[in-house]
């Protein structure tokens, strides 16, 4: 398969994700800047930004960070790489430079969201509230995903799409967690308050996992439970551990199709070790923040290897 | 002026057409219009949308379908077949010839200064023999008919001619949508274009190539407006489709970057200009080319397909000596005729045609696509005006032609069935041996009087019949 071909498989992959992460931070956002404000001197909203790293970007373009100005600037802003309508065109675009590596399924699935989003843009802002534009995205993107699922060779290009996701999905997890535990709660005294556990929920809400961790562990939330719901528990689709697995699994699997281990499997495997050596305990002694930014940078330099082991072609 | 028409003539329908008469009356309005509607949604959804340069508004713009077929018969397509593949002989041996010792320019038969003098005539290519002789493996030969027997060759494209995707989807919506029409009709198939195409540039690999050689098509990308076609022919040939950056040059051969590391290419069919090929060799502000594929290809490391070069048989000025080519190269008379062509190169053929400007299509000789061309009779006093100031500023840079009574066929408008102008592409394979499918694309002029067929002009285009004897 050509390098830039697996390339644009990735990032369809990735994109698709991206812009559903886009729309999950829309909700938490939403959500949280409903209840009443118990600091009253940082704005949620601002939180959110700050954990994109989109705040600076933000700043330049709008004035005060109101619902209405995020909702533009998550999911519509073309100028934001993140935003959903970027992520969405992006992704279709790469799908249309790749099409003769997709099934008309895919394709179709890929297509007509970016056909929506161009109605949706039309439409007066009036009429589209806050949770139409979120499941509009997870629709969509579920209807990419199962497309995927349903009709792909499970090739080369299927592994390399699914490195993708799995790659991003393992970015958003830990970064949707970090934004939770480091940057929305106003002070350390609120730990365990009931603004603390209404925040946890409200992040188990945004992955559609509100249930599912019920289901799993009963009883009240605890920061404790959450992170060994979101990152070690196998069950959970979202959690790191999942994630670690499907990169270890779809690396594998490219690796016995093209002959040599690289970099790349040798780094998925650690990064799977290293959480499944860990508990609770070890990730709270650590440091959950810690924890986290440790898996974000280790998941940034897989996706260095990757590249340089499959998408550039560059001699070896 | 009066018209041939290809179903009617003298009240009665000609026999190609005899099985589509009681078709029509079969098909009423609202049927119609629910069948172009179901045709526009396939196309659609296969993706198949043209972009025209420089025109902006919708990228994904469809070209018109038009569901009236144009049929031949078996035996006027022999004929034609003859013609085209004659044709397409002569113009590999012209120019095998002129990057050679040039006999046809020493024997007087073309004047040297429209050879060599020709921006299209590659100084980078002179003294290379591709494999098999063959500078241009795919030729696109634009014919129009103004009579049962009388067919004429409007143009020749020698370099990249497209369109051969609207060939193929056109039957297979034909196929999809009406398929009592074709077990009513002997109509021969098409399908068998890319397993043609696949051998005839694999019959072209270099002698360095051992084994089954690895052919790809190069595209200049997905913003290119013929990215569908390229696509459409890497998946139908089980092909790479590769871009500039996904090839480089290492040692005397051309690789591709893969997920596996570098994979040896023998068999380049580029869909961009030569210009853009090399900037090594050509234009140097190149982001689209490979860096040193020329190299390569004068060494016979690669075959690129059409070769570089290959342009100076299919300009308009070098177009009216093809008929003189046949005769020179093959012995032969030609088959398909030439359009009279005035050279306003020459003194004499510019004032006639200052003269008769009216009267007259004029043709920029290194223009395509229905760009920057005068049409006489269907045009206001200014422009006209305006073109006499272009020719009389640069001559050589134009040809007229007369105003041909163009054939018509039966095409749905908006009223029900009209007569429209058609023209026909056919393309003729070039490689071991010349190969041509049975049909072609057929271009119709959708707006009622019109002669420009160009979908970058508005035409439209058609499913094209050959029917078995």
């Amino acid at each position: 398969m050509l390098s830039r071909t697996a390339d644009n498989l990735f990032w369809i992959a990735r994109y698709m994700e991206r812009a559903e992460t886009a729309a999950r931070l829309l909700e938490v956002g939403s959500r949280i800047s409903l209840i009443p404000s118990a600091h009253g001197y940082r704005s949620e909203w601002d939180s959110l930004l700050q954990a994109l790293g989109a705040r600076d970007l933000f700043a330049h373009k709008y004035s005060e960070p109101g619902q209405r100005n995020i909702e533009s600037f998550l999911f519509f802003d073309p100028e934001n790489a993140s935003s959903v309508s970027s992520c969405v065109t992006r992704a279709r675009e790469n799908g249309r430079i790749v099409r003769t590596a997709l099934t008309s399924q895919v394709w179709d699935a890929l297509n007509t969201a970016f056909q929506e989003l161009r109605a949706l843009e039309r439409k007066p802002r009036s009429e589209l509230d806050l949770s139409l534009l979120t499941d509009w995205t997870m629709r969509n993107s579920a209807q990419v995903r199962g497309a995927i699922d349903a009709t792909l060779l499970r090739n080369d290009g299927y592994n390399f799409l699914n490195i993708g996701y799995y790659l991003e999905r393992a970015d958003a997890t830990a970064r949707l967690m970090d934004v939770k535990y480091y940057v929305l709660l106003p002070r350390v005294e609120f730990v365990g308050s009931g603004l603390d556990n209404y925040q946890w929920g409200t992040l188990l809400r945004a992955m559609s996992a509100h249930r599912a961790f019920h289901w799993a562990y009963g009883g009240d939330i605890t920061a404790a439970k959450i992170a060994h719901f979101l990152i070690l528990n196998p069950q959970c689709p979202r959690s790191l551990i999942t994630c670690a697995r499907g990169l270890v699994n779809h690396l594998d699997r490219l690796a016995a199709a093209y002959g040599p281990r690289l970099a790349a499997q040798e780094q998925a495997a650690a990064l799977l070790a290293g959480i499944e050596g860990a508990t609770v305990e070890d990730i709270f002694d650590e440091g959950l923040h810690e924890f986290l930014t440790r898996f974000i940078g280790d998941a940034a330099a897989l996706g260095l290897a990757i590249r340089d082991a499959y998408l550039t072609g560059d001699v070896r | 002026m009066t018209y041939f028409n290809e179903m009617f003539q003298d009240g009665k329908t000609r026999p190609p057409y005899a099985r589509l008469a009681n078709w029509t009356e079969s098909m009423p309005a609202p049927l119609r219009q629910m069948k172009q509607a179901e045709a526009e949604a396939l196309f659609r959804r296969i993706g198949i949308t043209f972009a025209v340069y420089g025109e902006g508004g919708d990228p994904d713009r469809l070209i018109p379908f038009d569901m009236f077929p144009r049929v031949f018969t078996g035996q006027e397509w022999s004929k034609l077949e003859r013609g085209i593949k004659q044709r397409a002989r002569a113009l590999n041996a012209f120019l095998l010839d002129v990057y050679g010792r040039g006999e046809i320019v020493r024997a007087g038969r073309i004047p040297a200064r429209l050879v060599y003098q020709n921006e299209a005539y590659e100084q980078a290519v002179v003294g290379i023999v591709p494999p098999k002789g063959v500078y241009s493996h795919i030729v696109g030969i634009d014919i129009v008919r103004t009579g049962p027997e009388d067919f004429f060759v409007l143009e020749d494209n020698c370099r990249t001619p497209s369109g051969v995707s609207y060939m193929l989807e056109n039957r297979e919506i034909m196929m999809r949508m009406f398929p009592d029409l074709f077990r009513e009709n002997r109509i021969q198939p098409v399908d068998s274009y890319p397993a043609r195409l696949r051998r005839t540039l694999a019959s072209v690999a270099p002698a360095k190539c051992k084994g089954e050689p690895t052919v790809v098509i190069l595209t200049p990308g997905h913003f290119n407006s013929a990215y569908y076609e390229h696509s459409f022919l890497a998946d139908l040939m089980g092909i790479e489709l590769v871009e500039g950056q996904d090839l480089f040059v290492e040692g005397e051969f051309v690789w591709m970057r893969t997920t596996e590391g570098p994979r040896r290419v023998d068999v380049i069919y580029r869909r961009m200009d030569d210009a853009y090929i090399d900037p090594l060799c050509f234009r140097p502000d190149s982001m689209l080319g490979i860096p040193g594929l020329m190299d390569v290809y004068r060494s016979g490391g690669v075959s690129i397909c059409s070769a570089p070069g290959a342009g100076v048989a299919d300009d308009k000025a070098v177009y009216t000596f093809v008929p003189e080519m046949v005769r020179f190269y093959l012995g032969e008379e030609p088959i398909l005729q030439n359009v009279p062509t005035w050279q306003c190169g020459k003194a004499d053929d510019c004032q006639y045609v200052l003269e008769n400007l009216g009267d007259l299509v004029v043709k920029e000789v290194h223009g395509s696509g229905g760009y920057g061309m005068l049409v006489g009779p269907k045009s206001t006093q200014a422009q006209i005006e305006l073109f006499r100031d272009k020719i009389k500023a640069d001559p050589s840079n134009y040809i007229a032609q007369p105003t041909l009574a163009l054939s018509t066929t039966p095409t749905f408008v908006e009223e029900g069935i009209a007569p429209r102008h058609v023209d026909l592409r056919p393309y003729c394979l070039c490689g071991e041996s010349i190969d041509l499918v049975p049909g072609g694309l057929t271009r119709v002029a959708l707006t009622d009087g019109s002669l420009v067929v160009n979908s970058s002009q508005g035409g439209g285009v058609k499913d094209t019949w050959v029917l078995a004897e």
